[in-house]
C-alpha cells in the first residue's frame, strides 16, 4: 500500500529569489497524524500548500500514489482538504449550507447530493442548526468547524490544518480538538501549539530555515526545541 | 452596516420572499417603465406609488421606516440634479427628478429585501446577466464587511497611536487606502487559493434551483397591472 504522502527533496523560492523550502523530504502513512512545528517563516505552511498543487515547486511529490501533475490536480484535491489559516477566506459563499456544499458541486455531485453531503458535514461538526446563516455572522469557532465542514463534504482521505487554533478561545480550542481526534482521517496540523500536536499527533517534524531539522515523537521534539511555553531548548537543537 | 441589515430583511418568510425573482425583476422593470414615462399630474401619481410600494414592504413584513429611510440614500445625488434643473427654470423636471429617482430606489429595495442574494443572483443568471459581473457582486457582497473591519482596525491603531485629523490627515489617509488595497488583494488571492482547494474548476456551480410557479406568474400578473391601473385611473382624474 503506498504511503498517503511521499515527499522527496523539495525545494520553492519565492518570485523575489528568497528561498522558502531547501530540500524538504517528508511521508504519511495511512491513518497517521503528524505535527509541523517550527518558527514563523520556517517554510511550514508554504510547504503544505505544495501538497496539493496549489505551490509549485522543484522535487517530487505523490498522493496516494499520484504524482502532483496538472492532470492530477483534480483527484489529489479530492483526497487532500486543506482548511487555511484564517476562516475567513475559506468561507466566501452567502449562507454555511451553500459554502459547505461549494465542493461537493465542483467534484461534480448532482445538487440534492451535494447539499445532503453538505448537511451530513455540518452535523459532523455540530453546525447543523446554522445552515441558513450567513459566515460573517457565525463566531470564531463556529467558522471554523464550518470551514471544516466544507471539507469534509468532499469526504477527503487526508485533512491538511494550518493552525487551527488561531483566533479561536481556550474553550474553542478544547472543542475543536475533540472535533479533530473525532474525525477518522489522516492529518497533518501546522501548528504552535504543542498541546494540540500531543493530543492529535503521534510524530512531529520540525522546520527551520526551510528544511525538516528533525522529526520524531511530539514530546521529543517539543522538549528538544524548547517548542513549549513553559520549557527552554535543549544543548543539541541549539 | 446597510447590506448586513438588507441580507436580514431577504431571509423573510412572506409570501412575496417566495416568489420566483424572475417574477419580481419583470415587475420590477414593468413598474420602473410605467413611472419614467409617466409625465401627467405626477405629485398625484407619487403617492399613489409610493402607498403601492408601503403596502408591498408591509405585506413583505419589511421594516417600512427603515427602508424609506434606506430608499432616501440616493436623495443628495438626485437633490443635485433637481436643484440645477429649478435654477435653469424648469421646477416641473426638477420634482419629476427627485420623486422619480426616489420611488425607483424603493422599488429596487423592495426586491432586493424580499429576495436573498444567492436567489437574486440566480435570478440574475437565469435572465441573461453575464455570470463574471455576478461573481464580482457576490465576492463584494461577502467581503465588504470584512474590509470595513479592517478599515475600522486601522482607524483605531491611528488612534491609538495619538492620530487626528490635521495637518497630514490626507496623506495619512491615503497611507491607509493604499494598505488598505494591498491587504484586500491579499485576502483575494488567499481566497482564491482556498478556491482551487475545494476544486473549484473556474465557474460556479449553485444549491438554488428555480422554479417559476403558477402562483408567480399570478404575482406577475398583479405587480405589473397594478402601477399601470393606477397611472391610467389617475390620468383620466387629471
Amino acid at each position: 500500500m503506498p504511503r498517503l504522502i511521499e515527499v522527496r527533496n523539495l525545494r520553492f523560492h519565492y518570485e523575489d529569489g528568497t528561498p522558502a523550502l531547501r530540500g524538504v523530504d517528508f511521508h504519511l502513512e495511512a491513518g497517521e497524524s503528524v505535527a509541523l512545528l517550527g518558527a514563523n517563516g520556517s517554510g511550514k505552511t508554504t510547504f503544505v500548500m505544495h501538497l496539493n498543487g496549489l505551490l509549485s515547486g522543484e522535487g517530487s511529490v505523490e498522493v496516494c500514489g499520484l504524482p502532483l501533475q496538472k492532470a492530477n490536480l483534480p483527484a489529489i484535491r479530492r483526497k487532500i482538504g486543506m482548511v487555511f489559516q484564517d476562516s475567513e477566506s475559506q468561507l466566501f459563499m452567502p449562507t454555511v449550507l451553500e459554502d459547505v456544499a461549494f465542493g461537493p458541486l465542483n467534484l461534480g455531485m448532482t445538487r440534492q447530493d451535494a447539499a445532503s453531503a453538505a448537511r451530513a458535514a455540518l452535523e459532523t461538526v455540530s453546525m447543523a442548526a446554522a445552515i441558513h446563516r450567513a459566515p460573517y455572522h457565525l463566531s470564531a469557532g463556529e467558522k471554523k468547524r464550518v470551514a471544516i465542514a466544507g471539507i469534509l463534504a468532499m469526504n477527503p482521505e487526508i485533512l491538511v490544518l494550518d493552525e487551527p487554533t488561531t483566533f479561536l478561545d481556550p474553550p474553542g480550542q478544547r472543542a475543536l480538538a475533540e472535533l479533530l481526534a473525532r474525525l477518522p482521517q489522516a492529518k497533518v496540523l501546522v501548528t504552535h501549539d504543542a498541546a494540540l500536536a500531543r493530543s492529535l499527533c503521534t510524530r512531529a517534524v520540525f522546520f527551520q530555515d526551510g528544511l525538516i531539522a528533525a522529526e520524531g515523537p511530539v514530546e521529543e521534539i517539543v522538549n528538544r526545541f524548547g517548542w513549549d511555553f513553559a520549557s527552554e531548548p535543549s544543548q543539541s537543537a541549539r | 452596516m446597510h447590506h448586513v441589515v438588507l441580507e436580514r430583511w431577504s431571509r423573510g418568510a412572506s409570501p412575496l420572499h417566495r416568489r420566483d425573482p424572475r417574477s419580481k425583476f419583470a415587475a420590477l422593470l414593468v413598474f420602473l417603465v410605467v413611472l419614467a414615462t409617466a409625465h401627467r399630474a405626477l405629485p398625484l401619481l407619487a403617492a399613489a406609488f409610493l402607498l403601492l410600494l408601503a403596502a408591498t414592504l408591509l405585506w413583505a413584513r419589511v421594516p417600512l421606516a427603515g427602508a424609506l429611510r434606506r430608499a432616501a440614500l440616493v436623495l443628495p445625488f438626485t437633490l443635485l440634479a433637481g436643484a440645477v434643473c429649478w435654477l435653469g427654470g424648469d421646477p416641473a423636471r426638477a420634482l419629476s427628478v427627485v420623486l422619480k429617482s426616489y420611488l425607483s430606489a424603493l422599488a429596487v429595495l423592495t426586491v432586493v429585501s424580499t429576495t436573498p442574494l444567492p436567489l437574486l443572483l440566480r435570478g440574475l443568471e437565469l435572465v441573461g446577466a453575464p455570470r463574471f459581473l455576478l461573481m464580482v457582486a457576490q465576492f463584494l457582497y461577502r467581503y465588504l464587511f470584512v474590509i470595513s473591519e479592517e478599515a475600522q482596525h486601522m482607524r483605531s491603531a491611528a488612534a491609538s497611536r495619538g492620530f487626528a485629523r490635521r495637518s497630514g490627515g490626507f496623506r495619512a489617509a491615503a497611507g491607509a487606502l493604499a494598505v488598505l488595497f494591498a491587504r484586500s488583494y491579499a485576502r483575494a488571492a488567499e481566497i482564491h487559493r482556498a478556491m482551487l482547494a475545494r476544486a473549484f474548476p473556474g465557474r460556479f456551480h449553485t444549491l438554488g434551483a428555480l422554479r417559476f410557479r403558477a402562483a408567480d406568474a399570478a404575482f406577475l400578473a398583479l405587480a405589473a397591472l397594478a402601477p399601470a391601473l393606477i397611472r391610467a385611473a389617475i390620468e383620466r382624474l387629471a
